[in-house]
């Protein structure tokens, strides 16, 4: 009823080829946008800290392996060294520079990221698949070892560990023990709202059909002058600075500290759960994946105890843990059983069916 | 359109976030505690949970809380994971904890800052950041009752003497088997600058935490070097793996010996041939205690707990009701120092500064002789203070030794330097605030 195409005409190419192309989900989209923005003010700091900034930072985690995985179809288990080496270059960059703002080093350290990625991204040219994915393992531990093993990359600190110092912004700490979780909440949201409507423009455009070529077919993809090296190199670079970005957020405005063991391999597979599960291909299900992975057992802890006392069954935190597990697994096995495309494909489905409801003829 | 379902998920978090926030009775104190009965770390987690909880539990049941007030104790399961311990702290948080005990070395790191933002004391005992023993630099951080640089100099103080002497230790091997990760590496630049005061030399086997249970090429190349010694830093998996590998590798285990981690079911895994092995501890094994008897009548009897009776009294579960010691101590001396009854967080830090568990005070907990001494201070958070050493004779603990005191003399200097430097790296620390209270 609200939501219809009708009398929306589009009278040039540019309003066709548009990736809003209906009225209501642009205003939806801003309202979104707005809601977000609002809920820094009016969300508790569990809310904030536990829960939004986390499922922000894995949502960009999820793009960068999106883009790899989902367009160009390069799978990756290297993702958690991928973040690792964001979150290692941003605290390199700031305390060498520490004049400089912040938030300039935490974009700045993708591009380490990029770097590293595009290097352990040459493999791709030759090997597919499952073989790939070992490659990409390889990568995964090795920089994990890297972690470790070179005390440089935290600055010869005794406890090996990467911490958070005070950082401000307009004279306000976003980042440290003293910056609140709203205002961590706003830097990670804005620049979680930049990066996905950067990726957003990337794989709408030239860029992003050239990987969606090489995804579906790569022999034809190079016989129609798509040349592979430059664009699986720069799948590959852009997915590792998107998984930057976010380990730098991650350990930063999130964890506030953190030891190489947040980069293990878990981490990766944690991220492509998140990507299968949310949709190969798609920058909303990157978000309704995190949701799904990162949520989903957050809101189950909070609701199981409250669904069983009435019962006056009172289970331990253990028990609970072992639910969440269960029901959490049980839950993605449906999804891929129900829907093997995704949630993505879920959502697009529904938006089909509510565009002609109630009249579906 | 990727930001509607955000919208939705915002507004079921936001109220689930309301409803997950009961109101707290006025005249209870929250002490919530980290558990880990999940995960790869559960083997030994589950006893320490178990130890944890019953001894507050026991409080409750026995006398009413403590000094009157009753505790409300909620355990939040981390599963010996980051990211969940930190969602943990977070839950917690507004419930006006007065103490949380992360049972971690990584969530730890992250919560040394929060804490004096936050002002909520951390718990963190014999484990976390090793510099953290500065009360003057990290007030609201407590690590006691020893260093890991205070156990390891505790055990090359007992090879020294079983050898007739530390000097004697020249031109002898010693073998370092430990985690790589942070905790396992920081004796190591200790045992290095011993190596070269005192001339012997040292043979490093780290274990990367994902090959904790497969060790066959430490111990091959354990058998190649022939060190005299062997020291473990390990946790976890790693330990029962460690003591069988030794065992299959033919290790004599009387050489072999271990900072305060591995559990009885660590030393059983070696089978028969574990015999031999010992580690450093410094709280009693077994239920030969008033207070742990009182566990099992008011606590384990009328089914409160979730500890099977034959774990009651094993290291682990001991080491769980140390920690409950400490926090119902610090609660405890917090009442006093205050007056007030219900006292929060910052009370709870001043109670720690003013742990004083000396014999005396043991036999009124009755748990006399279950450990050494304890006296913490405004500067000191830790306590350094000595250790014994145990041997596994096949089915039990022994101990075998007095208490050994660490070699103040070396540990001092790398502690300073790490204080120093932790402030340092971190520009803007804050300087102590919190004013001293004078010993009672």
């Amino acid at each position: 009823m609200l939501y219809r195409e009708a009398g929306q005409f589009k009278t040039n190419y540019i309003a066709d080829s548009a990736i809003f192309p209906l009225r209501q989900d642009r205003i939806g989209l801003g309202l979104i946008i707005v809601a977000a923005y609002a809920l820094a003010f009016i969300g508790n700091s569990f809310l904030l800290q536990a829960v939004m900034i986390p499922f922000l930072v894995f949502s960009l985690a999820s793009i960068g392996l999106n883009i790899l995985t989902g367009y160009t179809g390069l799978l990756s288990l290297g993702t958690g060294a991928f973040m690792g080496v964001g979150a290692y270059a941003c605290y390199k960059l700031m305390t060498a520079f520490p004049e400089v703002n912040v938030i300039v080093w935490i974009l700045l350290s993708g591009f380490f990221s990029a770097a590293i990625g595009a290097l352990f991204g040459l493999p791709s040219l030759r090997i597919k698949g499952f073989y790939l994915a070992v490659a990409t393992l390889a990568a995964q531990f090795f920089l994990q070892w890297c972690f470790i093993r070179i005390p440089w990359l935290v600055n010869y600190n005794v406890s090996g560990a990467l911490d958070a110092p005070l950082r401000t912004l307009f004279g306000t700490p976003i980042m440290g023990p003293n910056a609140t979780p709203q205002t961590r909440y706003l830097v990670v949201l804005t620049i979680v709202i930049l990066l996905t409507w950067l990726a957003s423009n990337l794989v709408h455009g030239r860029i992003g059909r050239m990987w969606i070529a090489i995804r579906d077919m790569d022999l034809a993809a190079e016989l129609m002058g798509i040349r592979p090296l430059q664009t699986k190199l720069l799948a590959f670079a852009v997915s590792s600075y998107y998984c930057g970005v976010a380990g730098a957020l991650l350990v930063f405005l999130w964890y506030g500290g953190a030891e190489y063991d947040v980069f293990n391999i878990n981490q990766s597979f944690f991220i492509l759960f998140m990507v299968i599960i949310g949709g190969l291909g798609s920058l909303i299900g990157s978000f309704f994946g995190a949701a799904l992975i990162f949520i989903l057992p957050i809101v189950l802890g909070i609701v199981l105890p409250a669904m069983l006392s009435p019962f006056g069954l009172s289970v331990g935190a253990d028990v609970i843990e072992h639910l969440r597990f269960m029901i959490v697994g049980a839950l993605i096995i449906f999804f891929l059983i129900v829907e093997p495309h995704g949630l993505a494909r879920l959502w697009q489905i529904g938006k089909q069916k509510l565009l002609v409801w109630p009249f579906p003829y | 359109m990727s930001f509607r379902k955000l919208g939705l998920g915002l507004a079921a978090a936001t109220m689930l976030a309301g409803m997950a926030l009961p109101a707290l009775a006025q005249d209870s104190v929250y002490v919530p505690l980290f558990t880990y009965r999940t995960g790869p770390f559960a083997g030994s987690g589950t006893h320490i949970a178990d130890g944890m909880h019953d001894y507050l539990r026991m409080l409750n049941e026995r006398d009413g809380g403590i000094g009157g007030v009753k505790l409300v104790l909620e355990e939040c399961e981390t599963g010996y994971d980051t990211k969940k311990g930190v969602e943990c702290y977070e839950s917690v948080k507004g419930k006006n904890p007065v103490v949380v005990n992360p049972w971690s070395t990584g969530i730890t790191l992250p919560l040394i800052p929060r804490a004096s933002v936050d002002k909520i004391p951390i718990l963190s005992m014999a484990y976390g950041l090793s510099a953290s023993a500065r009360g003057d630099i990290f007030p609201w951080v407590f690590n006691p009752p020893a260093t890991y640089w205070d156990g390891l100099s505790m055990i090359v103080k007992y090879i020294g003497e079983k050898e007739g002497g530390l000097d004697k230790l020249k031109g002898k091997k010693i073998g370092f088997l430990h985690l790589d990760a942070a905790f396992g590496k920081e004796p190591v630049p200790l045992l290095q600058e011993m190596a070269k005061d005192i001339g012997f030399e040292v043979a490093l086997y780290p274990v990367a935490a994902q090959d904790m249970q497969n060790q066959g090429s430490q111990w091959l190349s354990a058998r190649r070097d022939r060190p005299d010694y062997m020291i473990m830093w390990g946790w976890g998996s790693m330990n029962g793996a460690a003591v069988k590998e030794a065992v299959r590798s033919g290790y004599p285990m009387d050489k072999f010996y271990s900072v305060w981690w591995p559990g009885e079911d660590d030393a059983r895994a070696g089978g028969a041939g574990a015999k031999g092995f010992k580690m450093l501890n410094w709280h009693a094994v077994g239920t030969n205690f008033p207070a742990i008897q009182d566990i099992q009548k008011h606590v384990i009897d009328k089914g409160l707990s979730k500890a099977q009776k034959d774990k009651v009294g094993e290291l682990l579960y001991n080491r769980g009701i140390y920690n409950s010691l400490l926090i119902a101590e610090g609660i405890a001396q917090a009442q006093k120092v205050t007056g007030k009854k219900v006292v929060t967080g910052e009370d709870v830090r001043r109670g720690l500064e003013n742990i004083k568990l000396d014999p005396a005070r043991l036999k009124d907990l009755g748990l006399e002789g279950f450990t050494d001494q304890l006296v913490l201070s405004c500067s000191d958070h830790n306590g350094h203070r000595a250790a014994f050493m145990q041997e596994w004779d096949g089915t039990k603990w022994v101990k075998i030794s007095n208490p050994i005191e660490p070699m103040t003399d070396r540990v001092r200097g790398q502690l300073e330097a790490a204080a120093k430097d932790y402030a340092e790296k971190n520009a803007g620390w804050p300087k102590r605030a919190e004013a001293c209270d004078k010993a009672s």
